[in-house]
């Protein structure tokens, strides 16, 4: 990401329940609440477990690995941004099924993504008057050969 | 089978106001003109009526998305209710409509006015759909909470990327072409020529559709709505009071409002269909009547790709085949075996927000809809409304 400029971005509201998502890329970790009874990943996080209703959750890292479910190459300037056009996706983690993020896929030319993708996760920072956050983007899994 | 209550509930009358790209009149009065022009076609009095429904209730932001709410209907019209109901967390727009049923069925209320307005056009001025995004475009101090926290700050704010995601996706599991997806557009674009209201009535080919600006692949501008001013309304009464009626009422045959997956538009369970596969098969187990015997279908087009959800959704299609049932247009042509999106839809006649539908599918059962009427007189219709997570659908039946 360091050769471009980095876009204005809405920032989220940061809050007990969703800042280990939003600053987990300080350590350069996405992170999601996880039961700690059942191994459930919880997203977006919630108090309890879905599963089992317990109330034993806690932020853990996964791998940061995912694949692109769907995309759609967006043309058209809502607000300010990303230079159109850009890539929306939702990605789906490799540790749980149906734990999806819609996201951006970055670093890659718009028309290369495809459906079925394999992708990782790399953080852009943005500072919040005296916070940060880390808004996981994604960019194609590089294949051997490359850098 | 079951008598479920739906079926003490009819639609009485039916009304709206002027409808225009940029009408610059207050909401309320575009408002008003819908709901009196209701309940004269009932052939009743503000007297008689003693409940509303609207959706989504007040609301500030995004700009023009709610023009009156409950309370500045009632008191404007000096009102006395026995039951009332305004708000969005609702099963659709026309999930307010449902409510208003069940209100009238356990004799709650006897004439509900229902409502809604919208007056997007002028709110969003020259500054187009920017104009009245989610956070004010960015402006400001503003940080996305709830689901927004997961969208905006992937500059996806629109409903266009979320749905043109789900397209994709349809795209890709069952081959379903953009020439497919276009008919939708192409249809209503068609329909609109006929409808004096609508607000692009301008014939469009498929070369016109191809030509027009990507929005969102695979959706182009014609497969978006048009921002637009205006109210619509309709009354729902209870059936035994048909005696104090002005035209025959129509019967609320059966309703679907059920979400059986996740509530999100991102971590729904199948990325290719939405609420709708929830709430259509529901419908189907409320009443004998089944797909076949349904003449007319006015279903959400806020994008087309939703509409294409709707038709599987509602059994007039297999899972997947949207895309080969659509082609070539013919079967959803005002002639066709299942004519759709009669006056436009919100693709050309205007962002009405659901209750056009609802109009639409009741001015047909009437026989009222000019050089427009599906021919042969009929008598069974469907309206539905509502996309990703949103989902709300009636049936109604007109016997003459
Ligand atoms: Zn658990």
């Amino acid at each position: 990401m360091s050769d471009h400029e980095v876009p204005f971005r809405i920032l989220p509201r940061v809050i007990d329940l969703n800042r280990h998502f939003w600053t987990g890329g300080e350590d350069g970790e996405l992170r999601f609440l996880r039961c700690q009874d059942d191994g459930t990943y919880v997203h977006p996080p919630s108090p309890r477990c879905p599963n089992c209703l317990g109330k034993n959750v806690s932020p853990e890292d996964v791998s940061g690995r995912a694949t692109v479910v769907t995309y759609s190459i967006n043309h058209q300037q809502w607000m300010p941004g990303p230079e159109v056009p850009y890539v929306v996706a939702i990605v789906e983690i490799v540790e749980q099924e149906g734990v999806r993020l819609t996201t951006n896929i970055v670093n890659c030319d718009v028309h290369a993504v495809r459906i079925g993708m394999p992708v990782r996760v790399v953080f852009e920072e943005h500072a919040d008057g005296d916070e940060r956050v880390w808004i996981p983007l994604f960019e194609p899994m590089k294949t051997d050969g490359e850098q | 089978m079951t008598e479920y209550a739906e079926k003490r509930a009819v639609i009485s009358g039916a009304g709206q106001s002027d409808v225009g790209r940029r009408l610059h009149r207050d909401p309320l009065d575009l408002t008003l003109d819908a709901c009196v022009a209701a309940i004269d076609d009932a052939g009743l009095t503000t007297a008689d009526i003693d409940g509303i429904a609207t959706y989504p209730g007040p609301m500030d932001t995004p700009p023009g998305f709610s023009g009156s709410g409950v309370v500045d209907v009632q008191d404007a019209l000096r009102l006395n209710l026995n039951w009332y109901t305004g708000g969005l967390d609702l099963p659709g727009q026309l999930g307010s409509v449902i409510d208003a049923c069940l209100a009238v069925a356990c004799d709650l209320a006897t004439h509900v006015l229902c409502f809604r307005s919208v007056y997007e056009g002028s709110a969003q001025g020259e500054g187009g759909r920017a104009a009245v995004m989610p956070g004010g475009g960015g402006r400001g101090s503003f940080r996305a909470g709830s689901f927004m926290q997961w969208v905006l700050p992937f500059a996806a704010p629109s409903a266009a990327t979320w749905i043109a995601m789900f397209a994709q996706r349809h795209f890709h599991e069952f081959g379903t072409t953009e020439e497919q997806l276009a008919q939708i557009a192409l249809n209503a674009r068609r329909n609109a020529g006929l409808n004096p209201k609508a607000i692009y009535r301008d014939p469009m080919t498929m070369d016109d559709y191809l030509a027009a600006r990507m929005i969102s692949t695979p959706l182009r501008l014609y497969d978006c709505d048009v921002p637009c001013d205006g109210g619509t309304a309709v009354i729902v009464s209870r059936a035994d009071t048909v005696a104090d009626l002005r035209k025959p009422p129509i019967q609320v045959e059966a309703v679907g409002t059920a979400i059986h997956g996740r509530p999100s538009w991102d971590q729904f369970d199948d990325l290719t269909t939405m609420a709708c596969r929830d709430a259509g098969a529901q419908l189907w187990t409320r009443t004998d009547l089944k797909p076949s015997d349904v003449q007319l279908a006015e279903m959400y087009d806020g994008f087309s790709f939703i509409t294409m959800a709707w038709l599987e959704a509602m059994g007039f299609c297999g899972r997947g085949e949207s895309g080969p049932f659509v082609e070539g247009g013919q079967r959803i042509a005002l002639d066709g075996e299942l004519p759709l999106n009669t006056n436009g839809g919100q693709l050309s006649a205007g962002r009405l927000h659901g209750y056009g539908f609802l109009h639409e599918a009741c001015v047909q059962l009437w026989g009222e809809a000019g050089d427009r009427q599906v021919p042969g007189g009929p008598e069974v219709g469907v309206a539905a409304a509502g996309g990703g997570p949103l989902a709300g659908v009636l049936l109604l039946t007109q016997r003459r």
